[in-house]
């Protein structure tokens, strides 16, 4: 069992290598294709404020490349874990491995069908369409067993390598970085703080804290504008999300996150609230872009 | 635009009536009142002659000032609607609350006036700073009244040697099923206006505002017959089909409101000068169990005709009361637990109502009807009128039996916000 998870492992270092040697170039590629859109905003441009967010785009292209190449190699692991029949470790992985999509979720979505494929949940699309991580939280936590799975698990990495390729491609323009953030915790809002995107494993709160660094990093490359044009509003900002990390705070375990299901009614409440909390003064971030 | 406001301190008058020596009078109340204080409430069986409270209907449409020396929503003749929010700070820093204190009072103003909470930058990288359900809505008379739960004078904010006596806590009554969710709160909110929508875009801007400072504790909203349906503007009836409201002191009348509403500096707290106390209680009714209770059940248990009104043994609305008076048996006429005979508590003790009915769908326990009662009431004391009112009601009242009491609060509402001041500024 060791050799072959050792021998995995190599294989997915391997294969990890590989794929960052092929973006390594291909990046060089998607930079200077990007530049056209870059033109497009040329008004914005002008601007003294326009080379400050296209830093910020960049910084956090190069973010959601980074995601996503350790989105490639956790979910190789976790497919791995199915494959090899290890309920146990599998459900070890699952709840982390997800948390580097979650953390760039919306641009995800906007690559096309790659959020069905990878997140869907039961009932979301028709059952014969039904695949992706939720499908293999079912069979780990209800059926609790893997037969038949390994196709699933297959596909789920075929789909996910897939998304790293298109993410080369992915173009990021400043409307999107703005409301990115907020998006990010509209996902907590609606379907994280209900309990209900992780209605099997009750691992809710991975997704909730990875949804929260995602934003955060959003609001990182944006920090030095926002300072610099309305103090105020940084300052508001993180104090809320330190708050909201205080909330989190008490819920963190062994490196990892305790059961959504073990949170009392006030708890979810007050987790919730703190969303709400910090979003709000997140949704006035547009205020300092000059458009 | 002109024509149509009213002077919030002169409600229930004709708008334009307000002469020189009306705002003497006004401006004499704080005087009047360190006289009175000093009586306590003796005056009050002065008033003990039931009288319509306000001869015509209030127009339905209409603009009421925001500032003002009271707050609205108090002595104005009541709209259709109310919205109900009570908040609890997350914020422990007195500097918070007074910054977001201001926010609301510009806010508010705005609001009163029928515009947006703020102007909009069309920048379309941001949401609207206003919700937008009110845009070429009218304010059809919208007030927002603003109170002080006990609970604002906990160790937080340092503030504790300033609650007012008469902010007592509300205590157990008898048959209480009081649920901490649907009670107390840091502070209240009451919008009313004659439109629901408009009434309830208020609180949801407040608390969009307040979005990091403070939460919605509960929220509620509440009704009443409107003016379209009822142009003549009678006594309004309850759920329990009753009218509700037919002994109301005229809080119309300055000096009536001065010694029932309005809390004076000398009375203890001179930061409440020119405020009042409110009494909420959340009343569910016993809906399935009235409807199937007789005619002279349901007449004995409020002391009055259903139809007319009338008192028990009298022909109209507005006659008084013969609590003496004995049937054929030998006994009163009026039973004596009736909920009228003990809420006129001789004659002595008044309060302001001002309250709403509500239904918020069914139980989803039992499928009855989940509606009832917002009971709002406006005092200058509460140890010496609604408590003691209420004590008696819980005591023995005939009413109880198809009533439930599931939320309380009492709130310190605080004086009118003069322009450029702030909601709160005499305490903060």
């Amino acid at each position: 069992m060791l050799k072959s998870s050792r021998t995995a492992l190599i294989a997915t270092s391997l294969a990890a290598v590989l794929l960052v040697s092929a973006c390594g170039e291909s990046n060089k590629e998607a930079k200077s294709s990007a530049s056209p859109s870059a033109s497009a905003t040329a008004s914005a441009s002008a601007s003294p404020g326009a080379a400050a967010f296209q830093a910020a785009v960049d910084a956090y292209r190069q973010y959601v490349i980074d995601q996503t190449d350790q989105f490639v190699k956790s979910t190789d692991a976790f497919v791995q874990a199915i494959r090899d029949g290890d309920i146990d470790k599998a459900k070890s992985l699952y709840a982390p491995s997800r948390m580097f999509y979650e953390r760039i979720e919306p641009i995800a979505e906007s690559l096309g069908d790659f959020d069905p494929w990878i997140d869907a949940r039961e009932g979301d699309v028709p059952d014969a369409e039904w695949r992706g991580y939720h499908k293999l939280e079912k069979a780990l936590w209800v059926d609790n067993k893997l037969d038949g799975q390994t196709s699933v698990a297959d596909q789920l990495l075929q789909d996910v390598k897939q998304l790293r390729v298109k993410m080369e491609s992915v173009e990021i323009d400043t409307p999107m970085l703005v409301t990115g953030a907020v998006e990010l915790l509209n996902e907590v809002s609606s379907s994280k703080v209900t309990g209900e995107e992780e209605r099997y494993s009750h691992t809710d709160l991975y997704d909730f804290a990875a949804n929260v660094d995602g934003a955060k990093e959003i609001y990182n490359v944006l920090q030095s504008t926002v300072k610099e044009k309305n103090a105020e509003l940084a300052a508001e900002i993180e104090a809320r999300f330190a708050d909201l990390d205080k909330t989190l705070e008490p819920y963190r375990k062994d490196g990892g996150y305790v059961l959504y299901t073990t949170l009392k009614e006030d708890e979810v409440k007050k987790l919730s609230q703190a969303i709400d909390a910090l979003a709000e003064p997140l949704s006035q971030v547009g205020t300092v872009v000059e458009v | 635009m002109d024509r149509e406001i009213e002077q919030p301190q002169n409600e229930g008058r004709e708008p334009k009536r307000v002469s020189r020596r009306d705002v003497l009078k006004m401006g004499a109340v704080g005087g009047i009142g360190l006289l009175l204080g000093a009586t306590g409430l003796k005056g009050l069986s002065l008033l003990d002659e039931p009288k319509p409270a306000s001869a015509k209907p209030a127009p339905a449409a209409g603009t009421i000032p925001f500032y003002g020396a009271h707050q609205g929503g108090i002595v104005t003749p009541m709209q259709d609607y109310v919205c109900m929010g009570a908040f609890d700070f997350t914020t422990t820093s007195l500097e918070t609350v007074r910054k977001l204190f201001k926010q609301w009072t510009d806010a508010s103003a705005r609001i009163a006036a029928g515009e947006g909470v703020a102007d909009e930058s069309g920048n379309a990288l941001v949401p609207p700073a206003d919700t937008g359900e009110t845009i070429g809505l009218l304010p059809v008379r919208t007030t927002l009244t603003f109170g002080l739960g006990a609970s604002f004078f906990d160790d937080r904010f340092g503030l504790a040697g300033k609650r007012p006596k008469a902010l007592a806590d509300i205590p157990a009554f008898k048959r209480d099923e009081l649920v901490p969710e649907w009670s107390h709160g840091d502070v209240i909110v009451q919008v009313c206006a004659n439109d629901p929508q408009v009434a309830f875009h208020a609180i949801r801007n407040l608390a969009r505002i307040a979005r990091g400072k403070a939460v919605l504790r509960w929220m509620q909203q509440g009704y009443q017959r409107s003016g379209l349906a009822d142009p003549k503007g009678a006594t309004p009836r309850n759920l329990l089909g009753f009218k509700d409201g037919t002994n109301n002191p005229a809080v119309g009348d300055a000096d009536v409101a001065g010694e029932i509403v309005w809390a004076k500096g000398a009375d203890g707290a001179p930061w409440m000068d020119g405020g009042s106390y409110m009494a909420v209680r959340r009343i569910r009714m016993r809906i399935e169990v009235w409807d199937r209770t007789t005619l002279g059940e349901q007449e004995a248990t409020f002391g009055r005709h259903r139809d007319s009104g009338a008192p028990l043994g009298q022909a109209g609305e507005f006659d008084k009361a013969d609590y003496a008076k004995t049937g054929k048996n030998g006994k009163p006429i009026i039973p004596a637990d009736s909920h009228m005979a003990l809420a006129s508590m001789g004659g002595k003790v008044k309060i302001h109502r001002r309250g709403y009915s509500y239904s918020n769908g069914i139980d989803l326990r039992t499928g009855q009807l989940d509606a009832g009662l917002l009971f709002i009431c406006f005092n200058r004391d509460p140890r010496e009128q609604f408590i003691p009112m209420q004590e008696k009601l819980a005591a023995s009242d005939r009413l109880n039996e198809y009533i439930q009491h599931v939320g309380s609060g009492i709130y310190a509402v605080l004086p009118g916000v003069r322009e450029g001041g702030y909601i709160g500024d005499t305490l903060l």
